[in-house]
């Protein structure tokens, strides 16, 4: 009889060189590895630690205008390039990379609203206060390069002289058209010194317009009547709109500013009610500031709202949002999607900028510095890795989209690294301390305070409905969600 | 005893010990993802000690008497100690009381030793016997003749057992939990076998005996096939050394010790919220009467503050504050009456006529 034994020759289980790679044998019994549960276990609230340790988001901030940030673009063409417009008429273009100035477009004389590139990255639209609208030609970026102190300063391709103030701009997607926001709605042609469309629709002002990615045709507004609009230019009117209510709030000076009173909002009273608090109280809109489609979900986008929270919905069905995102504590300025299509950045009134998932109620992520006032205008760089933010310190600021990722080149060896942190982390993510260290933000002291404030007022109103509820007979106080409660009504064109 | 990183070793030596707190330590146990020093002293006092920071994590009297049987469980690091009365006692170092006890023997115990995958204890004890327990049940499941001064599984599942100069090696080889001989070896004679322990991934028994040490082959009870990231054993100086710091970083908190340690992780299911005790209720009424008894009361008009007027009003007062608790109990009593007469009518319907008078009037 045969007796095997174990017997191992060093040649086989060693290199031969000592430029080869080190062998590698793996034997999966779980014998072999006692308690790999907890291993894993302090492996996740490792990795949540570190991952804490090298959340530094902030890049670095681009100086050079000369008063606050009104408006920004992206280049869709050139992943470097952004164009910021200020409240002076002052356009720049924005080498992120370098983080310099590389061309400014002079010529607006009041605050610059509207700013939308074309789909190919050579023609530049601005519009603004000063009832002009300007197309430029935006210099190749090999030009950009070399080009350091542009003293041959670009002058308009065209200028298109309007009636109205313009409050904003977009340009179509893959397309020559482009729209302008103020007392209507205007589609432009590129070679066309009129609009070759206006729709207007109730009294008010046109705030933001913003393109359909998917469907060139279709654009959504918002306007300051706390409207939503949608259109298709197929069709010589607009197609539907919501009306979001009017909300009651008790004032509150913003100890943020100290000289802006802010409202805060937190109810939905009856009107005798409003007269009682119309003394102490002022009216405060839930404005839609901002409008953004998810690019990868084209019929799906996101409204930034005016009271602090924003509203997913469905262009389809506009009675119901699909998701209120709400974390911020005052307005919501500006929102821009993630070129995945699965998160977006907001900026606010509250001086901070945060990242929401697309489908979340809270945000993941909120970023801020001692010197970043009011945030007006953010944007997500097209290759996701990047936040844009500006503000009213006249300074654009350059971001991570994830706060403690490594940069640069990753080795193999290093990527696989963070995607088992990634994983572990996932998997553990229910527990109470790993969940705490992954959740915990620092907040500013105003921030941390107006959400406090901000959670007692809602805390006391759902009290209050709730001794309504126990106090009134069965079935007769009916709670909306908080998905519906803010929207009156929804309205089809041609039910008018 | 070998450190995890294979570098430096512990002897337990009476007159010279690691650190002064463990005393005269009888047998040392390393938990090697706790980096913790497991020790049983003359007294029977079991120490845990954590060698990266230095610090006494640990200290219990086990109370049983003094014992040199002492076996780590790898698969969830709990210490198991044999003693003389036959029991074996299992801790944990967040404990003071042992998470098991468990008799296991008629007489002292001898040897302990457990299998790689948790689930198996082997016992000896001084009276001819070796018994073989399943750790999920905590019940024996075969028990063996011989005597056996030490004993340890290999990484295969065998168990090796000694006694005076001859070794035994048992093997399941049904896998069916039914443990038969499979080799066995006589030393020369006069040697007196103390200890005998395989060697990881080899198919080696190592023997520690009065006259030095030998070792022999016993095939199949080693792991033929390693895992380069467990545990090498061609590794290089800089994979020793990366091995080494990795270790470290993973090492675990000393509560991740406990009997199931896949419980790490999971959802614990909601506890019953526990009434509160009749001594606490006690302590509850009287806390409250004492509050209320002291209460100084307002002068009132002249013939309204008679001594035998605020005597009542006192007594008033404190049978308020008892009442509550009073009324719980009666309902309490009250549910407890209904219950039992519940049950008494229960067991009668069921037995015949002639045995009902014989069911047990008194609570469970």
């Amino acid at each position: 009889m045969k007796v095997k034994l174990i017997s191992r020759s060093t040649d086989e289980f060693t290199r031969e060189r000592s430029q080869d790679l080190q062998r590698v044998f793996r034997n999966y019994d779980p014998n072999l590895r006692p308690q790999e549960k907890a291993v894993e276990y302090v492996r996740a609230l490792n990795a949540a630690k570190l991952d804490k340790i090298f959340a530094r988001p902030f890049i670095g901030a681009m100086d050079g205008h000369t008063d606050a940030i009104s408006c920004m673009t992206k280049n869709p063409n050139y992943l470097k390039g952004v164009f910021s417009g200020s409240m002076d008429g002052d356009i720049r273009l924005w080498d992120i990379a370098c983080r310099r100035t590389v061309c400014r477009f002079p010529g607006h004389q009041g605050p610059v609203k509207g700013l939308a590139a074309s789909t190919d990255g050579r023609i530049l639209v601005s519009c603004g206060h000063d009832c002009m609208v300007r197309l430029w030609n935006v210099p190749a970026p090999s030009i950009l390069e070399f080009d350091d102190s542009s003293d041959d300063t670009p002058k308009p391709l065209v200028e298109y002289t309007g009636k109205y103030a313009y409050r904003g701009a977009d340009h179509q997607w893959g397309g020559n058209l482009f729209a302008t926001a103020g007392a209507q709605l205007d589609i432009w042609d590129h070679n066309r010194s009129q609009p070759v469309n206006s729709f207007e629709w109730g009294v008010d002002t046109v705030v933001s317009v913003r393109f359909n990615p998917g469907e060139p045709t279709l654009l959504a507004t918002s306007g300051s009547d706390r409207s939503i609009a949608v259109y298709d230019l197929r069709m010589s009117t607009p197609v539907k709109k919501i009306i979001m209510q009017k909300v009651w709030g008790k004032l509150y000076s913003d100890r943020l500013d100290g000289v802006i009173p802010r409202v805060a909002m937190y109810t939905s009273l009856a009107l005798s009610e409003f007269k009682l608090l119309s003394k102490v109280g002022k009216q405060q809109h839930t404005k839609t500031n901002a409008i953004c489609w998810n690019p990868l979900e084209a019929v799906n986008f996101t409204a930034a709202n005016e009271d602090c929270n924003c509203y997913s919905f469905d262009a389809r069905k506009l009675s119901e949002a699909k998701c209120v995102h709400q974390d911020h504590v005052s307005a919501v300025m500006d929102i821009d999607y993630s070129p995945t299509g699965r998160e977006f950045v907001t900026g606010s009134y509250d001086r901070t900028v945060r990242i929401f998932p697309f489908d979340g109620g809270h945000s993941r992520e909120i970023y801020h510095t001692k010197r970043m006032q009011r945030v007006f205008c953010v944007k997500f760089s097209c290759d996701a890795t990047y936040v844009i933010s500006g503000s009213d310190d006249m300074n654009l600021r350059l971001w991570k989209a994830k706060a403690s990722e490594q940069l640069g080149v990753l080795l193999p060896r290093e990527q696989k690294k963070h995607e088992y942190h990634e994983a572990v982390k996932n998997r553990y993510k229910h527990l109470p301390e790993v969940k705490r260290i992954v959740r915990h933000r620092h907040l500013p002291k105003a921030v941390y305070k107006a959400k406090d404030l901000r959670r007692t007022m809602t805390e006391a109103e759902r009290r209050r409905k709730e001794r309504k509820r126990a106090h009134s007979g069965p079935s007769s106080v009916h709670e909306e969600p908080l998905r519906k409660r803010r929207i009156i009504k929804e309205i089809e064109k041609a039910e008018e | 005893m070998f450190t995890p990183d294979g570098c430096c070793f512990v002897v337990p030596v009476q007159q010279y010990t690691l650190a002064d707190e463990h005393g005269a330590v009888l047998r040392l146990q390393f938990l090697r993802n706790h980096f913790l020093l497991a020790s049983i002293n003359k007294f029977g006092q079991l120490h845990y000690q954590d060698v990266t920071m230095g610090e006494m994590i640990a200290n219990y009297r086990t109370g049983l008497g003094r014992t040199d049987v002492m076996q780590v469980n790898p698969y969830n690091g709990v210490v198991g100690l044999g003693h003389s009365s036959g029991t074996v006692t299992m801790w944990k170092p967040t404990s003071p009381n042992p998470l098991v006890k468990m008799l296991c023997h008629h007489g002292p115990l001898t040897a302990l030793a457990f299998h790689p995958n948790g689930h198996l204890m082997a016992t000896a004890g001084m009276e001819r016997k070796i018994k073989l327990w399943d750790l999920r049940k905590f019940e024996v499941f075969q028990t063996l003749p011989g005597h056996a001064k030490s004993l340890d599984f290999s990484q295969k599942g065998l168990l090796a057992a000694s006694t005076g100069s001859f070794v035994q090696v048992l093997r399941d080889s049904s896998g069916s939990q039914n443990y038969d001989w499979y080799m066995r070896h006589s030393m020369a004679k006069g040697y007196q076998i103390r200890k005998v322990s395989f060697r990881p991934y080899e198919d080696v028994l190592g023997i520690g005996h009065s006259m030095g040490w030998s070792s022999i082959l016993i095939p199949g009870s080693g792991e033929p096939n390693f895992d380069s990231w467990v545990a090498n054993p061609y590794e290089t100086p800089k994979q020793r050394r990366e091995k080494e710091v990795r270790s470290l970083l993973d090492k675990l908190p000393p509560e991740s010790i406990m009997l199931d340690p896949k419980k790490i992780g999971t959802v614990r299911p909601p506890r019953k919220k526990d009434k509160p005790t009749q001594k606490e209720r006690e302590e509850e009424m009287e806390a409250a009467v004492a509050a209320v008894k002291n209460k100084e009361f307002k002068k009132k008009t002249k013939g309204r503050n008679k001594p035998s007027k605020r005597a009542k009003k006192k007594q008033e007062i404190v049978e308020i504050a008892k009442r509550p608790f009073v009324e719980q109990k009666m309902k309490d009593d009250e549910e407890l009456s209904r219950k039992k007469r519940q049950r008494i009518s229960q067991e009668e319907a069921e037995l015949p006529k002639s045995l009902q008078r014989f069911v047990k009037k008194k609570t469970a």
